[in-house]
């Protein structure tokens, strides 16, 4: 089976700035893989190109089976990014901005209210602006906002920050929930200890590349041929 | 023209050698390595400057119908009837003009040619440029020739005419364009964004054109496109001359703005490779000792 | 396409109606324009009954520049613009339903800014139906052209410079018909049957900016 995503050699500039400098990875369907790595390694800018809204310019790049090279577009519809910046409105409240980020992915609205009890944003949140929640209460809203979404590849850029002990177990479940339900989850972290339980795979990313691949503590004895070493 | 030296930048040429290329193995960056020494070799000896043959004949040219051009023009035709030695402007006015319109039309049309996907190539973008740069200069040689005309005729330097207005407007357009192209940041989407706004900025030129006839204006309409020119023999050629004079003198400014263009995609492109190495080289990659390990993760 | 245009739209509205900041600063902007004409103007009525249409037009142009400004403010806070890209709407819906949304603002300041000249600078409509057209069809242009070149200054780091030298002379075809038909139309130009020419130009050009923003918006979405 082809896997989810397939990079090979991938380069990507910010600029003139080669924040990918030839990326090869493989994650195949139904697993976690966590991406860890420094401060500006090139973690972000991984889940990014895979998302599509970082352009791939050399190298292969496959995600869901489309190519990102030559259509960035194909496949945005059926990945969730959950990234630093949570993507909502200053000025529009929770329940609003949900319902407006599901219709314009083209999810039928009705999904809004059960994501958002299960996030806990109900009652006097629900109609609060953005503007004046905090950084974890608008992580839970972009995270409502995926879950009802429920895309085929779930890409996680460090989604343990800002959020408090209950939700930290509620989004592991998530992800754990999302894994069995056969969705492929990327996770982005440098909190090892949090995240590393949850992983399939664990790649470590450097210098825009990642040096190693190898089996996480969640791996469920999939083919070794898939759990690919690239060490330099 | 020289195509080798012509190395494109264009993420499109990258995607296509870098799709040919096998997986990186070890750190190694084949496919900008392969670009940037081709970009080298032809680099080595060839193009220094932004002159050659081609470019010294054409300035040349320039110098021989302009001299041409200045002679017929001020000794052996007459003065008007009307507007005595100021005809002369005639032979200068008029060319310049259309020159500023060629240059917008070029950039317009590199510009479309850009956007479309299929003759997407670096090359229009820098001749968009560098006929955008040229045709302001034009267009600013436009104003100041027309006002020195207006001066003695009409007694004013400068009037609020459609046709002056809107090209004074047109000259402000590509202005901005050219504001925009300084704006640096990622070069295909710069490039991109340029050539739209090239492309509405363009829609003034036929509204400039027409100035003259959808309002009544002061400006005269033109002398030469119409059924009963207003003007015959040594007159008509002069004024025909001049056009070639100033069309050569525009294709000289172009060709070498263009390669300045060429040399400075070169300059930019000679850091990728280097680029490259560096960032592989923050995770260790280069070095052959495997992963360092302040890039892992504690 | 239409249905991503009104999503996006009716989103810029609702932002609009909860922020408030088209009426609480972008409204008292324009009127502040008008009165400041008044002063430039030297309280010569004469002049300034001749001049409204212009004025009016000036103050909608000015006007328009903040509103799209403002219109492109709100996609930025917090990657909003990426999760619009990511969303996978019709780009030309995006920019339709941006355009929509600036065009009910602008409606609503001319509304204002109307009263505003009849008042202060004490003139007489004539033709309301010319009037009303050019309102419409200069709104949309104004929007159309907003939106363009909003999208291609977003971004950049020096958009709040650039945008003004890359909109105003390329409106300045929509700002001249719009004058000259409100002109006919006040009747302090030539005769009524000229306005309806100069609204022709004006039309022209407002189907020419929502054509190449629908088409361009494909292009500006998915770059970088």
């Amino acid at each position: 089976m082809e896997p989810v995503i397939r990079f090979r050699s991938a380069v990507a500039f910010a600029g003139r700035f080669p924040v990918l400098a030839g990326v090869d990875l493989d994650v195949s369907g139904g697993d976690v893989v966590l991406l860890r790595g420094a401060n500006g390694a090139g973690k972000t800018s991984i889940l990014r190109a895979a998302a599509g809204l970082l352009r791939v310019v050399s190298g292969e790049a496959r995600v869901l089976g489309s190519d990102l090279v030559l259509d960035q577009r194909a496949v945005r519809r059926r990945i969730g990014l959950l990234g630093h910046t949570s993507g909502l409105y200053d000025d529009l409240g929770v329940s609003d901005n949900v319902r407006f980020a599901l219709r314009s992915s083209g999810v039928s609205s009705d999904r809004a209210s059960c994501a958002l009890e299960t996030l806990g944003l109900v009652g006097r949140l629900a109609d609060t602006p953005v503007r004046s929640l905090s950084a974890g209460q608008r992580r839970r809203v972009a995270l409502a906002v995926l879950l009802a979404r429920d895309p085929e590849l779930w890409l996680l850029d460090e989604p343990h920050a800002g959020l408090d002990a209950d939700h930290r177990d509620l989004l592991d479940g998530l992800v754990k929930s999302a894994a069995s339900r056969g969705r492929t989850v990327v996770i982005a972290s440098h909190e090892s200890d949090r995240a590393e339980p949850l992983a399939g795979h664990i790649a470590t990313v450097a210098g825009g590349v990642v040096v190693e691949v190898a089996p996480g503590p969640a791996c469920r004895g999939s083919e070794p041929a898939e759990v690919e070493r690239i060490v330099a | 023209m020289n195509p080798k030296a012509d190395t494109e930048a264009g993420s499109i040429d990258r995607v296509r050698e870098g799709g040919s290329q096998p997986p990186l193995g070890s750190g190694k960056a084949e496919p900008f390595a392969h670009r940037v020494a081709q970009g080298a070799s032809s680099s080595s000896g060839r193009v220094t400057g932004t002159s050659d043959r081609v470019t010294r004949i054409l300035g040349g040219s320039t110098l021989i119908t302009a001299a041409l051009t200045a002679w017929l023009g001020l000794v052996v035709t007459p003065p008007d009837k009307v507007q005595g030695q100021l005809v002369r402007l005639i032979y200068v006015h008029p060319a310049v003009a259309t020159m500023c319109y060629a240059g917008f039309g070029l950039c317009a049309l590199a510009s479309l040619a850009y956007l479309w996907p299929r003759t997407r190539t670096r090359r229009w973008d820098r001749l968009a440029a560098a006929s955008a740069e040229v045709g302001v200069v034009f267009c600013v040689l436009t104003l100041v020739t027309g006002s020195i005309w207006g001066r003695p005729t009409w007694g004013v330097w400068w009037t609020w005419d459609p046709r002056l207005t809107i090209t004074a407007l047109l000259c402000a357009v590509f202005i901005g364009y050219l504001a925009l192209r300084r704006t640096g940041g990622d070069p295909d989407a710069l490039a991109k964004r340029s050539a739209i706004v090239a492309v509405v900025c363009v829609l003034l030129v036929p509204v400039d054109h027409e100035a003259t006839t959808w309002w009544a204006s002061l400006h005269q309409t033109s002398t030469l496109l119409r059924a009963n020119p207003l003007i015959h023999g040594e007159q008509l050629y002069t004024m025909l001359l001049s056009f070639v004079a100033f069309g050569l003198g525009f294709a000289w400014l172009v060709l070498h703005r263009y390669r300045v263009e060429v040399l400075e995609d070169r300059y930019a492109d000679e850091g990728f490779d280097n680029a490259i190495s560096e960032r592989r080289a923050e995770g260790g990659v280069l070095t052959g000792a495997g992963p360092r390990s302040d890039g892992v993760a504690p | 396409m239409w249905r991503d245009a009104l999503l996006v739209g009716s989103k810029d509205l609702r932002i609009e109606f909860r922020s408030r900041v088209t009426t609480t600063q972008v409204a008292p902007y324009a009127v502040l324009v008008l009165v400041l004409f008044g002063f430039a103007f030297d309280q010569d009525q004469n002049l300034l009954t001749k001049a409204a249409a212009g004025l009016f037009w000036v103050a909608v142009l000015l006007s328009s520049l903040l509103a799209v400004q403002r219109s492109y403010a709100i996609e930025a806070t917090d990657g909003a613009r990426d999760s619009l890209r990511l969303s996978g709407l019709d780009p030309a819906g995006i920019f339709l339903g941006k355009t929509l949304a600036v065009v009910a603002e602008l409606l609503v300041l001319e509304v204002l800014l109307g009263f505003g000249v009849v008042v202060l600078f004490g003139i007489e409509l004539h033709d309301p139906a010319l009037l009303v057209v050019t309102c419409l069809a200069a709104s949309v242009g104004l929007a159309a052209a907003g939106t363009l070149y909003g999208m291609i200054a977003a971004g950049l780091r020096v958009r709040e410079t650039l945008l003004p030298l890359l909109i105003l002379p390329v409106v300045a075809p929509v700002l001249l018909g719009a004058t000259q038909a409100w002109m006919a139309a006040l009747g302090t130009a030539g005769g009524g049957t000229d306005g309806w020419k100069w609204l022709s130009l004006l039309i022209s050009f407002t189907v020419i900016y929502v054509a190449a923003g629908s088409l361009a918006f494909s292009i500006l979405v998915e770059e970088s």
